[in-house]
């Protein structure tokens, strides 16, 4: 080796030879580690690495340019999500919650609400208007999410305009989000009994817009990546998981329905009112990396269809169970300093209601109580089945919260579907997983 | 957090839905299921099955394999640590699908804090290979059967079990605008 690079340095380990690279320098890497001792390399990919969504590390033994052997380290992005919540109380623990999967913080937040709700024995109170706006906030969020994995996945292969596409779509869903939630992520819109509020004046108007031009582009997706010649030979035949595999290392979502399993459970176990919408579960059968671009895709079709029908569904009432012990005092307004308490409430507690006063207190300080009890919510997010496993001790913070990560169980499923590719397809076959390490690591 | 998590007593039959055909059928496929299931609770239309650590394994085997359960998809594993549980402090819930009739149940297997051995379901359902290594680590479970039990998410070298309640939290006291806020481990409880 003749690198003059200070960084890219070579030292001799008890497991062999260590090179460190640093761009460039592959071909005198490659050509030292052939010639000095070794059959097999082991190669070091990430955590940062531009494709491994996040920081992910993948761990591979080579034989040439074939993988031989995949270990994934996970962990690098950590927070302690589950531990902090045990010392909020349980409206708190929605903003920890949603901070987890930042691809689909609704997901995660209604699941943690309809478990909280489950324990307090009042799923049947939720109001309507405000399981339909959850409904249509997570359909949104589906089509958001599988956009990232598009535009992102495209990258990864090469198809860079795929990325301008998808995000332009995106960025429109982010503005809805925006408008209605007041963040574009980390909502903490969803709350237990409800959502925080009502949707803002023009919202309807703003996601009907949408709902009208996204199969247009939908189809403009088609037109662009679905007969193209190179997209898809580096996705057909590669990343291949059967229904077998699939079950047995607990993979779910569209990983699953493209090995051709409909397994859904918005149908097979409906929350939230989805026995009320019409929508077909999209499914393939090869089982390969083409296969879960096509369900994917399909499946943006009807969200679409589903935020469509939600948007027929959605009529006036309240957003926020009746019980003033658990619904949080938010009657919002935009005021000169930005959103808060309105000032009509503000008035109504301080002025004239004692009792109000102190509901409003309680809330804010202690929270409300939840019996004791545990309970499982599983709900189907854009990478498979999402479930918060909620355990109280009948105080006013969750004794244990562990949220079920799709990313996390489906991750385990890289050596089987990366051992024996190429080193090329890895990138492929990763991105088909769809990981997000925030959901992953929590 | 002083409260104990009060665990209800054991719920009588007819539990109603599919609870009593998958207890039938259990019943069926395990005739040790008396002496293997501690407790069978139905709460919030769930149904828990408290099981000895001893029958794990075999019990879970049967859950996957007879015709007539089915639980062919392990969900979720994680833990619990109730350290006023004298004698059976770490917890490990099991949460089964089974696609196969649409149903789910849970599992729960207690170890006391001397001796953290859980049997391993690795070979039963793959799925539970990372679950099982997260349980260890953030826990201290010791997963007895697991092909590769080490740390997940904490560096290898970590001392401790993080999400034991005897881990404190971590933090420090912030100051905005005069006042000081105390750590969340640090505020006022409300029982």
């Amino acid at each position: 080796m003749t690198t003059t690079d200070p960084y890219a340095g070579v030292r001799d380990t008890t497991e062999g030879r260590v090179y460190t690279v640093t761009g460039g320098d592959w071909d005198d890497v490659a050509a030292d580690a052939v010639t000095e001792h070794a059959e097999r390399l082991v190669v070091n990919m990430g955590p940062q690495h531009p494709s491994t969504h996040g920081v992910l590390r993948l761990i591979l033994e080579l034989d040439g340019e074939t993988v031989t052997q995949a270990r994934l380290a996970i962990g690098y992005l950590h927070t302690g999500i589950e531990k902090n919540c045990e010392y909020r109380n349980y409206t708190q623990g929605v903003t920890f919650v949603t901070r987890a999967d930042y691809l689909s913080p609704l997901f995660t937040e209604s699941a943690y609400s309809m478990a909280v709700e489950k324990l307090l024995g009042i799923t049947d109170e939720v109001p309507v208007r405000a399981q339909v706006i959850r409904v249509m906030m997570m359909e949104l969020n589906r089509i958001s999410s599988h956009l990232v994995w598009l535009g992102t996945g495209g990258l990864e292969i090469g198809a860079l305009s795929a990325m301008l596409y998808a995000f332009r779509e995106r960025e429109q869903i982010l503005d809805i989000f925006e408008m209605i939630t007041g963040l574009r992520m980390n909502h903490a819109y969803v709350r237990p009994g409800g959502v925080i509020q009502d949707l803002p004046p023009g919202a309807v108007e703003k996601i009907r817009e949408f709902v009208q031009i996204m199969p247009k582009r939908i189809d403009q997706y088609h037109d662009l990546l679905t007969g193209q010649p190179i997209w898809i030979k580096r996705l057909e035949g590669v990343g291949f998981l059967d229904v077998n595999a699939c079950v047995a290392l607990g993979v779910t979502g569209p990983l699953l329905r493209a090995a051709g399993l409909p397994w859904d459970l918005r149908k097979s176990q409906p929350y939230s009112g989805y026995e009320g919408y019409e929508f077909d579960v999209p499914t393939q059968t090869t089982g390969d990396n083409f296969a879960r671009y096509l369900v994917r895709m399909d499946e943006m079709r009807e969200s679409v269809n589903i935020v469509e029908q939600c948007l027929d569904k959605l009529r006036p009432g309240p957003v926020m169970v009746d019980d003033k012990k658990i619904a949080w005092p938010a009657q919002l307004a935009l005021g000169a300093d930005g959103m808060g308490n309105s000032l009509d409430h503000i008035r109504h507690i301080m002025a004239t209601s004692m009792e109000s006063l102190i509901h409003h207190f309680k809330l804010v300080t202690e929270g409300f109580h939840v019996p004791p009890g545990q309970v499982y919510q599983p709900i189907e997010s854009p990478r498979g089945q999402l479930g918060v496993h909620l355990v109280s001790d009948g105080g006013t913070k969750p004794y244990r919260v562990h949220l079920r990560e799709p990313s996390f169980v489906n991750l385990q499923a890289v050596p089987a579907v990366c051992e024996g590719s190429l080193i090329a397809d890895v990138i492929a076959s990763v991105a088909s997983l769809d990981p997000v390490m925030g959901g992953c690591d929590r | 957090m002083s409260d104990e998590p009060e665990l209800p007593p054991s719920s009588a039959r007819p539990y109603g839905g599919y609870f009593d055909d998958v207890s039938d059928a259990l019943a069926a496929a395990y005739p040790n299921v008396s002496q293997a299931v501690e407790r069978s609770i139905v709460d919030r239309g769930e149904l828990t099955l408290h099981v000895r650590r001893e029958n794990l394994r075999d019990l879970a085997q049967q859950l996957r394999d007879d015709q007539d359960l089915r639980f062919e998809l392990l969900s979720s594993l994680s833990g619990v640590h109730y350290p006023m549980d004298v004698g059976r402090e770490l917890h490990v819930v099991y949460e089964l699908t089974s696609m196969t009739h649409n149903r789910r149940i849970r599992l729960e297997v207690a170890a006391p804090d001397a001796d953290p051995h859980v049997p391993s379901v690795v070979a039963i359902w793959p799925t539970a290979d990372f679950q099982e290594r997260e349980t260890w680590d953030m826990f201290g479970v010791v997963f007895d059967g697991h092909p590769a039990l080490t740390r997940i998410m904490m560096p290898d070298d970590w001392p401790g079990h993080p999400q034991r309640k005897d881990y404190p939290l971590g933090g420090i006291p912030v100051e905005y605008k005069g006042a000081t806020i105390p750590p969340p481990d640090e505020r006022r409880q409300y029982a």
